[in-house]
């Protein structure tokens, strides 16, 4: 089975979300114009990152009778769909979420559940932190999806992993950091994002689709590079740095079956082991 | 006579950064914050110093030449090397120019006080050129350029609301001696590259005699304490001098003011600064 997907790697207009939202629209009907039945885009793509105070105006509800909301249900008629909002929940609660679309419905939503708090990252001064890490089904496949941050915690693409997910969704607002000589040619931030990226894919033999936003906000900027690693843990496609592009790739499904053919480590792995070592350890922990 | 030492740790090679990234950073947010504010077009006071030149070259880089005013503001003591190396960074790059003599509007306030120290006259030349930039920022319709680098950012060693007062600092986290390394990639004039730094406020002034150490020497400091988060215990392990450190540090934290927007008294329940938190970007077009 095969699945052209189509990597949004936008600049969003910080805190205008009607602007977005078009950009979303006329980047879907591009992306479907050219062969993708999935569409991804980066954290926060509707807001922009560095929302701060804007949060309470610029969270929406994830329902049909959400304006925005319901535009984005109705372009995933056309190809699936991933997002980065502000979610407001029930009891007026804001998250960092990303939703997966699919012909109308909502399939799935993460709430971001990492919420880095440190150096230049103030997420949890404005969001509730998610309490879920789980997979899904999609015309695809079992699907999971994390948030930037996140992704820097092994143990969340082990739960997608354990949970069935054969296709990582990542998406990130990270920003551009480090510019050494010694990096030969690459941010550090960008350096570490891709190790992980290969990392994910090759120890999970699994795909790992990463899009990363562009452009600036107050001098921080977003490196973009976009990308989709295989389960050889190699970039079949790595997007541009900095700037706006939409990257489209046609990933080969059946290679889930051949990796795993010869490298066994999801038939071999020990779930149970896992739960075992980690309950004693948590067990001690609490004395 | 000032004793320039080195230190004991060459910090200096993993300090090198990576030009072409770095270049593409730049000159990329220079592009994005004029277009934010509705404009194309930038302003830089032009001094023959490398800060300024540098900053020159990457706003040419990303707004194209003919959008870049670059302004000449001599002072009567201003040394004759200043002005030609400004031109040939003008030369080079086919800048539209003014030049905006200042004497007139710094003495008019500097010969009411006739024992007025050096550093107050410096003060009001840095504020007067502020002053000429911003007229300028409304005449050319262009967002004033920063020169200031991290690390005379750092130290302070500068004048508030003078060469402070700037729409935007391109160059002001890359410390002295990554400005060399950039600015020789960029081809800056080789006569820029090799002068010493000076604030040429007064004759024969020279950054390094004045501050008391070299930039190479305090830039390493400063790259272990600010970016590397070391103690000053660890620094002085690293083989700085006890002394050195502590004055270093010491005008860091004295000249933070120079670096934040005046307190604001809190009194009400909501005060900007305190929970009133946008970014400056808020309303970017």
């Amino acid at each position: 089975m095969r699945m052209t997907a189509a990597l949004a790697q936008m600049y969003p207009k910080l805190g205008d979300i009607p602007a977005n939202l078009s950009k979303h629209l006329e980047t879907i009907d591009s992306a479907v114009d050219l062969g993708a039945n999935l569409v991804m885009f980066p954290e926060l793509s509707l807001t922009g990152y560095y929302v701060m105070d804007m949060v309470p105006e610029l969270a929406i509800r994830a329902s049909k009778d959400d304006p925005t909301y319901a535009k984005l249900l109705d372009a995933s008629r056309y190809a699936d769909l991933m997002f980065g909002f502000i979610r407001e929940d029930q009891r007026n609660r804001f998250t960092i979420a990303a939703a997966y679309l699919s012909g109308g419905e909502t399939v799935h939503i993460h709430d971001k559940v990492y919420l880095p708090t440190y150096g230049m990252f103030d997420d949890a001064r404005y969001f509730v932190a998610g309490n879920h890490i789980r997979a899904f089904d999609t015309q695809f496949g079992r699907i999971g999806m994390l948030i930037c941050e996140d992704f820097w915690h092994m143990s969340a693409g082990y739960l997608l992993w354990m949970d069935g997910a054969d296709i990582l969704l990542l998406h990130s607002a990270s920003p551009s950091r480090g510019v050494a000589a010694s990096e030969n040619g690459r941010l550090t931030s960008s350096r570490w994002v891709e190790l992980m990226n290969q990392a994910y894919a090759s120890t999970y033999t699994a795909y790992v689709l990463h899009c990363n936003r562009v452009g600036y906000e107050d001098g921080k900027n977003f490196w973009g590079g976009s990308s989709i690693a295989s389960p050889e843990g190699e970039f079949i496609t790595h997007g541009l740095y900095f700037d706006e592009a939409l990257i489209i790739q046609t990933v080969d499904l059946n290679q889930l079956h051949r990796t795993r053919s010869k490298v066994p480590l999801l038939r071999d792995e020990r779930p149970e082991l896992v739960q075992r070592e980690l309950a004693r350890i948590l067990q001690k922990e609490a004395q | 006579m000032v004793a320039l030492t080195t230190p004991i740790t060459d910090i200096l090679p993993r300090m090198k950064i990576d030009t072409q990234l770095t270049e593409r950073i730049l000159t990329d947010f220079i592009a994005d914050q004029i277009h934010k504010a509705g404009l194309k077009r930038a302003v830089i006071g032009l001094s023959g110093g490398i800060d300024s030149a540098l900053s020159a070259y990457l706003s040419a880089k990303a707004l194209g030449a003919e959008n870049v005013l670059v302004v000449r503001m001599p002072y009567k003591t201003s040394a004759e090397n200043s002005l030609t190396d400004a031109q040939a960074v003008i030369d080079a790059l086919g800048l539209p120019t003014l030049t905006v003599e200042i004497t007139g509007m710094a003495d008019a306030l500097i010969e009411r006080f006739p024992d007025m120290s050096n550093l107050r006259k410096g003060n009001i030349m840095a504020r007067t050129r502020m002053i000429t930039l911003y007229d300028q920022s409304v005449a050319w319709g262009g967002l004033v350029i920063g020169t200031s680098n991290k690390t005379e950012f750092l130290l302070g060693y500068s004048t508030i609301y003078g060469d402070s007062g700037v729409a935007l600092q391109p160059i002001a986290d890359l410390y002295k001696c990554q400005v060399r390394e950039l600015s020789a990639h960029l081809g800056v004039p080789e006569s820029i590259l090799k002068k010493a730094p000076s604030a040429d406020l007064w004759e024969g002034q020279t950054d390094e005699a004045e501050l008391g150490y070299t930039y190479d020497m305090v830039d390493q400091l400063l790259y272990l304490l600010v970016d590397g988060r070391y103690t000053l215990e660890e620094a002085v392990e690293e083989g700085f001098e006890r002394d050195f450190v502590d004055k270093v540090w010491r005008r860091v934290k004295a000249n933070h003011y120079k670096r934040t927007m005046p307190n604001v008294a809190k009194v009400s329940t909501r005060t900007i600064g305190s929970d009133f938190l946008y970014l400056r970007d808020w309303t970017g077009r």
